[in-house]
């Protein structure tokens, strides 16, 4: 095995396993009860499945411009999802969009 | 990003005025490197449409200083590093698990957590680190007190809220002996930990 089909190899398990994780994430999102819950799947397993993702794509295509391109995704997904989580999650919990027969302390409302 | 050395504290007013010039210049070197990526190729024509949108870009979107005291940590950095890719994995794991195990509904809580460094940046890099570490979600932040609200997945019992808090205090700690300054490492070191909720 050259390292070129070492790579290619690496790369096909990187994106099985970030597949997987994103359908992971899809079905959380459908069964978690409410939205803060439904915001950890959301945005969570999607970011180790988003990086899996690229770092196969980085691995079967070897070409420095993608490489550039596949860096500055990952760098700004990470800069963003955790921006849009706060959000969602502080109008959901404003907006009483959470079930307080599942949460066992919530130490905001007796602030 | 190079540590800033430690300057006497004779000119202030100057030591301020240089370190804003230096983090804008950081900020433009960023943004000339990022258009360079995204066109795929560094060519003389993408160096000079960076410089140019670089600057506009400063000059009609300027951001709040960020004051950064601290200085990079090479083992830190390292540290922090690792912990971050274990955990991410970990916990991705947890929480495909729990959304595929069937007929189980997660239970879930809300926890303050009081950092011991109340600084804007020590804030956002926490609060970014537990909002991408699956099973913490940051729900609000009082930013005077320096209180993170965490919203946390999967709670078995209060046993369980106090690993969290534990856990939280732990990536605030390893953020600060990755870029913290040494007083910032001492008061994080030495910082009192008992401090539950307000």
């Amino acid at each position: 095995m050259t390292p070129g089909d070492v790579a290619d190899w690496l790369g096909a398990g990187s994106l099985v396993a970030g597949a997987l994780l994103s359908l992971a994430a899809a079905i959380g999102v459908l069964r978690f009860p409410d939205t803060l819950s439904r915001m950890h799947a959301a945005t969570k397993p999607q970011v180790l499945g988003v990086l899996l993702l690229l770092l196969g794509l980085g691995l079967r295509l070897r070409s420095p411009a993608d490489l550039g391109m596949i860096v500055l995704v990952g760098v700004f997904q990470l800069a963003t999802a955790p921006v849009a989580a706060q959000m969602i999650g502080r109008a959901g919990y404003r907006a009483g969009r959470v079930d307080r027969n599942l949460l066992d302390a919530d130490e905001l409302a007796d602030r | 990003m190079t540590a800033p050395g430690a300057l006497p504290p004779a000119s202030a007013d100057r030591q301020t005025r240089m370190g804003r010039w230096r983090d804008q210049l950081i900020a433009y070197g960023w943004l000339v490197l990022a258009w360079n990526l995204f066109w795929g190729e560094f060519t003389w024509g993408n160096l000079v449409g960076g410089l140019l949108v670089a600057a506009v870009v400063l000059l009609f979107f300027p951001l709040p200083p960020v004051t950064f005291h601290g200085r990079l940590r090479p083992w830190g950095l390292l540290v922090f590093g690792g912990r971050f890719v274990v955990e991410l994995v970990r916990a991705s794991a947890h929480i495909a698990r729990i959304a595929v195990q069937p007929g189980y509904t997660p239970r879930s809580a809300i926890i303050a957590v009081r950092l011991r460094l109340p600084t804007d940046l020590n804030l956002a890099l926490t609060a970014e680190v537990l909002s991408l570490v699956p099973g913490t979600l940051i729900v609000e932040v009082d930013r005077d007190a320096g209180i993170l609200y965490v919203h946390v997945l999967d709670v078995r019992g209060p046993a369980d809220l106090d690993a969290h808090r534990a856990q939280v205090r732990e990536v605030e700690r390893r953020i600060v002996e990755a870029v913290g300054s040494n007083a910032e490492l001492r008061r994080v070191r030495t910082g009192p930990v008992d401090k539950e909720s307000p």
